[in-house]
């Protein structure tokens, strides 16, 4: 048998049904595991060691009574950001290192009803503002395939995580990429749904008509499986949508035989480093090589989706993150000799730099006499990109190219420059830009460092990005290539 | 002071901004209740804190209130509207933004018509009206050294309605201000309950040189929350504006606050102190769309307004015109009467005299509320028909109607046990009339003389005699036939 720190959820999910195993059994092999590594990694906030027992016990029970649900005593962990009643989240910030939420998020609870056990909650860029993971209050995560480099962000934790064999999934949230840039740069799988698919009550916001919850796994099929569980409308979040969810693992078993994937030739220009993109081609032929056709997409409003990004989503996390007055709840800073200095010193003290600097930018864009030239400006060019991918879906059934310019860039690389950092996001910004699904699978390697496929789907179309990603992955293993240090 | 504050040469120019709150039972973007006077904080779940994570649901019932309102005023009321954030901090303002209506209001371009000094209607335009939520309140009473919040108000939900400049006088200003208070109740949109803060007002009050087009610069009077207080806060801005300029001063652009205990306006904040609020579309909130079809069913349910009312009660009660307009005047009251009609039959003055008499001066009195009222509207009918059969007059009923206001019964049960009915039957009073002019020989003499007005004495005299149960015609009539014979 598989160690079972290796298997992947679907794997484990059959074994505790054949019972060769049980989820106390399961649940303490991988605290054990943290317990052991990750202060080489560095991926928790919080582990909840005795509650994930007990709920490890609870479904052991259920599964005898024949009753546990989707998920029953499968181990997950949460990315910090996601509140969860009686235990800390701290969304990577000094502002809430010590806030327990009263409530469960939708995602949380919807997990929790499937029997899912959570081990932790993981480390993550501060209020997922971040591409590294160094933005994080409690320190930088570490990259499981060097220890010197970023895992990525902002959902660094749960993408080190599930990349060292601590859980075989992770949720995660994305903004601009951060739930896909981390992956690729762990070779883990993560996927973006679309936006309103996955509800976003009890998620702490960060530019909420961007932010969208989804999964980091090991497999496109463990990702079905879990998204099956996250998805659908919920009442207490506006912006969800009230669309049925499919089963998203019956479908992911057929043929892309004449699946029309769509290529962008930006996406290979000189921004991309050689072999990243040459990985990427080798990735699409296996693609063709299982019957899909390419077409030539243009996108030609692409190049303004960073830009874009970088003036719509701090004008948003600039309001978001007003609530965080020192007032209710969070950090308050000491002695303040009257409400203004309250107010200053418990956000000059309690939110870091990256977060500040966003705040800063954001409250410009909205600003009387700028609004018109980079608020309502980035919203008439954000239509534009969703215009571009609306043409382009037309033509093709989903678009293919690379996650991210590079395999995994060293700690500290781009930390003093912010464009870089931004930079890093490149592929993946468009798909929020327009509210689309998309995910990153493994598809090889590059100096020992993982590099991803970035799909990208039309509107709803999650289906067709987990069956391609799935079909691949009957033909590679790339999927399956553990970290030396976490085999 | 400007000569007798007479305002000569200058016109004066108002606008108002009417906050209403809306009569949900709960709060625009939460489940909370919104009750008043509760526990500090008791009403507030964690969407009114502003916790981290949660989101805004909008209560379908405040767009129905806000189209009715649009509907009433012959207003547009916008297919689609937007809710945007209104960026600012402050302790009782939980997320750091309210949500409020900035580019998309759900009403525009409304009207609303009043009389002004010359008895003339006069159109006041409606500028918007938007959905918005409350903020919560500062407590500082009974705290020593800190400030406490109270967040039960915050998230209520607020229909702000905002007029054109085309107020002249504060009276305008509160006529319109009345209107506007009649309609929402009428509505059922607003309890209108201004010392409940739940209908409260701000005016944008200029004064410019008689004749002058461009307007003058404007100062926003807070705090008005009587319609006393308006008229009066509005006149002292009016003089101080006036005197200022007069001085030789300018005005300037700021925000000033009524104190009602000093009777005067200070300045709380100037234009240069104003934050920049940052507003956008809040990307929590979908657009708000509205069907053709949802309007329709909105204007299908409309009450009868006031100004259709009040013609209906002249035409059809053949009331005079001033009486159908005080009996109109709050929906309340309206239906309170048609009540007493229904139920007396025929007597719809006598039972408008009523209502407007001796039982509007019965409330005033206690301070009390038509919907609070001693005496039911089947209860006053009843009275009201023992008029109008004639078993008591009507001053007989006046003592009747106070013992029902103190709670002794209805009219029947209260004649009948202080023996009250009237006295009909001819050769009884004749008696009475009889052994009067008897007792009284001066004064027939001075009668037949030609004294005429001494008739009152004797009827007086009647009256007293039989404990005002006379009928009084029937007396007049005696009296008269008697000392003429």
């Amino acid at each position: 048998m598989t160690a079972l720190h290796s298997q992947t959820l679907t794997e484990l999910a059959s074994g505790l049904k054949k019972g060769e195993f049980t989820s106390v059994e399961l649940t303490q092999v991988l605290l054990d595991r943290i317990a052991a590594h990750d202060d080489k990694l560095n991926a928790f906030v919080t582990v909840t060691a005795s509650a994930a027992l007990a709920t490890a016990s609870r479904a052991d029970a259920a599964r005898v009574a024949g009753i546990g649900g989707a998920l029953n005593g499968l181990p997950i962990i949460h990315k910090d950001i996601f509140c969860t009643r009686g235990i800390k989240t701290t969304c990577g910030s000094k502002m809430l290192e010590n806030f327990v939420s009263p409530y469960d998020a939708t995602v949380v609870q919807k997990l929790a009803d499937a029997g899912a056990v959570v081990l932790g909650k993981s480390n993550m860029d501060e209020f997922a503002m971040g591409s590294s993971n160094e933005t994080s209050y409690f320190g930088p995560v570490k990259n499981p395939w060097n220890p010197e480099c970023s895992p990525g962000g902002s959902s660094g934790g749960s993408s080190a995580s599930v990349a060292a064999r601590f859980a075989p999934a992770a949720t995660g949230t994305d903004t601009g990429g951060s739930i896909r840039q981390p992956a690729a740069l762990t070779g883990t799988v993560g996927v973006k749904p679309t936006y309103g698919r996955v509800s976003r009550y009890g998620m702490i916001a960060f530019a909420s008509s961007l932010d969208q919850a989804g999964v980091i796994t090991r497999s496109s099929e463990d990702a079905a499986r879990l998204l099956g569980v996250m998805a659908g409308f919920d009442e207490r979040d506006s912006t969800s949508i009230d669309q049925p969810v499919p089963d998203y693992l019956a479908s992911i078993g057929d043929s892309i035989k004449g699946l029309r994937v769509g290529i962008v030739r930006q996406h290979f220009d000189a921004g991309l480093e050689e072999q990243t993109g040459a990985r990427v081609k080798e990735a699409i032929a296996v693609l063709e090589s299982l019957g899909a056709t390419t077409v030539e997409v243009d996108l030609p409003n692409l190049d303004m989706s960073v830009p874009t990004y970088y003036v719509v989503a701090p004008a948003e996390c600039s309001s978001n993150l007003s609530r965080f007055d020192g007032v209710r709840f969070g950090y308050r800073a000491d002695d303040a000799e009257d409400l203004l200095d309250l107010y200053c010193r418990s956000r000059g003290e309690g939110f870091g730099d990256e977060v500040k600097r966003r705040i800063m930018t954001g409250t410009y864009v909205l600003s009387a006499g700028y609004y018109d030239a980079y608020y309502l400006k980035a919203q008439q060019v954000r239509q534009l990109i969703a215009d571009d991918f609306r043409k382009a879906f037309a033509d093709v059934d989903l678009i293919a190219g690379p996650t991210t310019p590079s395999p995994a860039f060293k700690l500290g690389d781009k930390v003093d420059d912010p464009i870089q950092m931004y930079l890093n996001d490149i592929y993946t910004i468009g798909a929020n830009l327009a509210g689309l699904p998309a995910m990153s699978v493994p598809c090889g390697l590059v100096d020992d460092l993982p590099v991803g496929l970035h799909l990208v789907g039309a509107h709803f179309n999650e289906e067709t990005l987990l069956r391609c990603a799935h079909q691949y992955q009957q033909q590679t293993e790339w999927h399956k290539a553990c970290p030396e240090a976490f085999k | 002071m400007s000569a007798a504050g007479s305002n000569s040469g200058w016109e004066v120019v108002i606008g108002l901004e009417i906050h209403a709150q809306l009569a949900t039972t709960s709060k625009i973007f939460s489940a909370s209740s919104t009750a008043y006077g509760a526990e500090p904080n008791t009403q507030a779940n964690l969407v009114d804190l502003g916790y981290p994570g949660v989101l805004p649901v909008l209560n379908k019932e405040v767009v129905r209130m806000a189209a009715l309102f649009g509907l009433a005023v012959n207003a547009t009321v916008a297919r689609r509207s937007v809710f945007a954030r209104k960026n600012y901090f402050y302790p009782d303002l939980p997320k750091g933004y309210q949500i409020s209506q900035l580019e998309l209001p759900i009403v525009e371009h409304g009207e609303m018509f009043i009389t002004d000094a010359d008895g003339n209607e006069k159109r006041i335009g409606i500028t918007r009206a938007h959905l918005e939520e409350d903020a919560g309140k500062s407590i500082h009473e009974g705290l020593d050294t800190s400030s406490g919040i109270d967040l039960n108000r915050a998230g209520t939900p607020l229909l702000e309605i905002v007029s054109e400049p085309d107020l002249r006088s504060a009276k305008e200003a509160v006529a319109y201000l009345k209107k506007i208070h009649t309609i929402v109740r009428y509505l059922g949109i607003s309890d209108g309950n201004m010392q409940e803060g739940s209908f409260r007002c701000d005016a944008n009050v200029s004064v410019r040189p008689m004749g002058q087009e461009e307007l003058g610069t404007r100062a926003e009077l807070k705090n008005l929350n009587s319609f006393r207080f308006i008229e009066k806060a509005i006149n002292l801005e009016v003089e101080r504006q006036i005197d200022r300029i007069e001085d030789g001063g300018t005005v300037v652009q700021e925000t000033r606050l009524y104190d009602s205990d000093k009777d005067e306006t200070r300045s709380m904040r100037s234009k240069e102190e104003a934050n920049d609020y940052r507003y956008f579309p809040d990307p929590d909130l979908l657009p708000v769309e509205i069907s053709d079809e949802y309007i329709e069913a909105v204007r299908e349910s409309m009450p009868e307004l006031p100004v259709a009312k009040q013609s209906r009660f002249v035409d059809e009660y053949g009331l005079k015109i001033d009486d159908a307009e005080i009996l109109t005047a709050s929906r309340a009251l309206a239906d309170y009467y048609e009540a007493v009609v229904e139920a007396t039959g025929a007597t719809a003055q006598i039972a408008a005299n009523w209502v407007i008499g001796d039982l509007a001066g019965a409330l005033n009195r206690e301070g009390k509320d038509i919907g609070e009222s001693n005496i039911s509207a089947a209860d006053l009918a009843g009275l009201v028909s023992r008029i109008h059969d004639n078993t008591i007059s009507g001053k007989i009923a006046k003592q009747v109607f106070e013992a029902m206001w103190d709670g002794e019964g209805p009219a029947d049960e209260i004649i009948a046990a202080k023996g009250l009915k009237q006295i009909t039957d001819s050769s009884a009073i004749e008696a009475v009339v009889d052994t009067v002019i008897a007792d009284n020989p001066e004064q027939v003499a001075e009668y037949k003389a030609g004294k005429d007005k001494l008739i009152g004495f004797f009827v007086g005299k009647v009256m007293q005699e039989t404990k005002g149960q006379a009928n009084p015609g029937q007396v007049n009539q005696i009296l008269k036939d008697k000392l003429s014979s």
